[in-house]
């Protein structure tokens, strides 16, 4: 019992661990179906991290935070937007860009603001995300095998978690069941089809550069509202990255996006839980080779085992409507 | 006369310096097949897509129906039925047939209902045109043809009245360029207008009912077919008298420079693609390779110059063989005098991005002619450059100018300029005048036949049937992967025709 026990809370963190990757990883599969190659979801999220936090603890409010967080991001998108759609830059430039900006501005903003080394001031309940426990699940937590799966991977989280998770079969019905996903698929394929039939390629690609802002808010929001009590800096640690590494492992698509996210997470779970421990056969490892493990994983994996991922074909080139 | 369906009054655009239309007055009747010639730069496709709403005109009137219009942007001119049918495809190639054709027509936000709608429709279009296509095949798993017939599935699924074809042969096979013709004399016969931008005036003639010939962004005439001639069209459009069939001497073929023996070649898929051909080419002789595209013919150019890998047989040239892993080294064979002009000059004969002149010596730079001791030769490159652009006429004589900025026939002559001008013993040519305009054709077929009566062996792979027919003194057929049969310069075009169809050559000869 002791080790399914420790399994369950293994995955439960696997949950957390995979949330704000997942919602980056939708946010960049809405840029770069469209077209536009996003390597500052990392900053988007960091300044939404920052903007959530900082509301959330001057207003008192976790909504208001939230709704910064996305108001933030968002704007950061569509400044990757006029760079790289309006004016045609590059978009690697434009979004390493953006992440100098928010490593950078969200640190000295925060000490400016609050004088606490870069940190926000630490959330109070309220002002940040709580877990909702679901009806029952205290009462049927001691029943075995069915209790803590319910309790603990199906209960107890925050409703962004819920919204992540939501957002993956949602995400499905927009690409594949709509209009605007039709459009959005074709734009990152193949703009000038999209151009001779009528459709604004700009307008199009702003509008799903929206959306990747809107979800790397959330992201943001996430990390520094439900996982941590307030902003620390640089909280994203590579996640922006990570959630680029799963986006391909996935292919473009977001059910796999959400098999891939929950695979980075359980890597990054299973090394906590590991350290420290001796494990069969090698004995004791090093704290930071198991630290390592999910970014070897990320290399094998990306480099051997995802066969053919083939990109959207118009990703990373500016539209230019002379033929 | 009918009505007029288009009136075009006194169009003109420019490109800054550049004049690419100056007072085009042009008028279609309704229910016609109108035909616009001219040579590539002439300023066609600029007028259409000043009609397509691509391009908005300096100044000028056009007229739909005979109502003065104004058309900004492409969904201007879908609302006025004009459809557009692109040289290059507007296709979305990893999207159905159904989802290209209902993108940007879509009737509501939800994809359902457009879906609905767009499949009775392609199946009342399909019955009464004939425009037969799955509706749920994937576009790039679709030949060219077929792709073709979904832009013009498009453009009538968005209520098109006059459709516009910008090239539409120009990647067609001759049995597909036929099919789309019989289309498009079904739709005239159902009342849409047709206007087609071409420079093959085999084509106007078999199809249109009146032509206007385009020179260098101006209208000369406009002509009814019926009352015009190829020799005279071909004149209107290059402004003087073209030779369409080259003029040449009997050959006088030498000793054999290549020889290719049971070569055997598999695509990626594992389908074989060249099955066991062998064939030799003397100094001295034009062998034509002529067949339907996609018969191997490409494989078969790929696997000789050292590009593809083969799986058996041998290439022997001068006698000694070459490296078919597919990993030869291009440089080894230039030095053993094979010259490679690629079918497909845009990816495999030129870098686009660079000047012109850097392109002329391309695979050529190590040679000492172009080095001062490590580094390259500028003025010795520049040199070269500007001598090969007045042997062969290339426009604009401007070796610093981006070889993206010349036009289709003027990047083809850079390509042959600098195999040709290496004095190769063999030289190899695909698609030798693919996309080029009249002139240049009689241009780069006079090289051609120079380069044989140097004594050197050429080996020409082209789906223009007459290319063929004119340039080579022997003619092979492949169909299949196969060479179904080999004839000399006077075989007829019939006889040809189903050796490429793949009728057995008995029945052929017969």
């Amino acid at each position: 019992m002791d080790m399914f026990n420790a399994i369950v809370q293994v995955l439960d963190s696997t949950i957390r661990l995979s949330v704000p990757l997942l919602l980056a990883c939708l946010a960049g599969l809405y840029s770069e179906r469209a077209g536009i190659f996003d390597i500052g979801l990392e900053g988007k999220m960091l300044v939404g991290a920052f903007a959530g936090a900082s509301a959330a603890a001057v207003f008192h409010s976790a909504l208001i935070g939230l709704g910064t967080a996305i108001l933030i991001s968002v704007a950061f998108a569509l400044v990757h937007g006029f760079a790289s759609i309006t004016h045609r830059g590059n978009q690697i430039v434009s979004g390493v860009a953006i992440n100098f900006i928010a490593a950078g501005s969200t640190i000295i903003l925060g000490q400016a603001w609050f004088q606490q080394g870069g940190r926000t001031p630490a959330l109070q309940p309220g002002e940040r995300f709580e877990a909702i426990t679901w009806p029952g699940a205290e009462a049927i937590r001691d029943v075995p095998i069915i209790g803590p799966i319910y309790a603990e991977l199906i209960s107890g989280h925050s409703i962004l978690v819920y919204f992540a998770f939501a957002m993956v079969p949602f995400t499905w019905w927009v690409l594949f069941r709509t209009r605007f996903g039709l459009r959005m698929r074709a734009v990152g394929e193949n703009p000038a089809a999209v151009d001779t039939a009528g459709i604004s390629v700009a307008w199009l690609r702003y509008r799903a550069l929206i959306c990747t802002g809107i979800l790397t808010g959330v992201a943001g929001a996430y990390l520094s509202m439900v996982q941590n009590g307030g902003f620390v800096k640089d909280m994203t640690a590579g996640k922006g990255y990570i959630a680029l590494a799963a986006l391909i492992f996935a292919k473009w698509k977001p059910v796999n996006a959400m098999f891939a996210c929950l695979l980075f997470g359980f890597l990054d779970a299973a090394s906590i839980r590991l350290q420290g421990s001796p494990l069969p056969l090698v004995g004791k490892v090093p704290a930071q080779f198991m630290q390592a493990l999910p970014y070897v994983l990320t290399v094998i994996l990306l480099a051997g085992f995802i066969g053919k991922a083939i990109p959207p074909r118009a990703g990373g080139v500016p539209y230019v409507k002379e033929r | 006369m009918a009505q007029a369906a288009i009136e075009l009054i006194g169009i003109n655009k420019s490109f800054g310096a550049v004049r690419a239309n100056r007072d085009i007055n042009l008028e279609v009747a309704r229910g016609t097949i109108h035909g616009i010639v001219g040579e590539n730069g002439a300023g066609k496709s600029t007028l259409m897509s000043i009609l397509y709403g691509f391009y908005q005109a300096d100044s000028g009137e056009i007229r739909v129906g005979g109502k003065p219009v104004s058309i900004h942007t492409s969904n201007d001119a879908i609302a006025l039925g004009i459809g557009m049918v692109h040289q290059h495809f507007m296709l979305v190639d990893n999207f159905t047939v159904l989802e290209n054709v209902i993108l940007g027509a879509e009737s509501d936000a939800l994809l359902k209902s457009s879906i609905t709608k767009a499949r009775s429709e392609l199946d009342r279009l399909e019955r009464e045109y004939g425009l037969e296509v799955d509706p749920d095949a994937v576009i790039e798993e679709l030949p060219v043809g077929l792709q073709q017939r979904v832009e013009i599935l498009k453009a009538l699924y968005r209520g098109a009245e006059i459709l516009i074809l910008d090239e539409p042969t120009g990647v067609l096979t001759p049995a597909e360029a036929d099919h789309l013709f019989r289309i498009l004399k079904q739709l005239k016969d159902q009342g849409k207008t047709i206007v087609l931008i071409t420079h093959k005036l085999r084509e106007i003639m078999a199809i249109t009912d009146t032509v206007s010939v385009m020179r260098q962004g101006t209208m000369v005439a406009t002509r009814t077919t019926k009352e015009t001639t190829v020799g005279e069209l071909a004149e209107l459009m290059v402004g003087r008298r073209v030779l369409l069939r080259v003029e040449k001497g009997q050959s006088e073929a030498g000793a054999v420079k290549l020889s290719v023996k049971n070569l055997t070649v598999k695509d990626q898929r594992g389908v074989t693609m060249v099955d066991n051909v062998s064939f030799d080419v003397r100094g001295g002789e034009i062998v034509g390779i002529a067949g339907v595209a996609g018969n191997g013919q490409s494989e078969l150019l790929e696997a000789i110059s050292g590009i593809r890998h083969a799986v058996s047989g041998e290439v022997m040239l001068d006698g000694k063989p070459i490296d078919l892993t597919g990993k030869a080294d291009p440089g080894e064979l230039r030095d053993r005098g094979l010259a490679h002009v690629p079918e497909d000059r845009h990816h495999v004969g030129l870098v686009l991005a660079f000047e012109e002149n850097e392109n002329t010596i391309l695979g050529y730079h190590d040679d000492e002619r172009y080095l001062k001791g490590p580094f390259l030769d500028v003025d010795a490159i520049m040199a070269d450059a500007k001598d090969k652009i007045e042997k062969y006429d290339i426009r604009p004589a401007n070796p610093r100018l981006k070889t993206a900025n010349f036009s289709g026939g003027n990047q083809q002559k850079i390509v042959l300029a600098r195999e040709m001008e290496q004095d190769p013993g063999v030289l190899i040519v695909g698609q030798p005048t693919r996309g080029v305009d009249v002139g240049a054709i009689e241009f780069i077929h006079k090289r051609l036949i120079a380069m044989r009566d140097q004594g050197k062996a050429v080996l020409v792979v082209s789906v223009e049937l007459d290319e063929i027919r004119s340039l080579s003194d022997r003619i092979l057929v492949m169909f299949a992967g196969r060479v179904v049969g080999e004839r000399g310069p006077d075989a007829t075009e019939g006889e040809l025709g189903l050796l490429m169809a793949g009728v057995e050559h008995q029945e052929a000869a017969e």
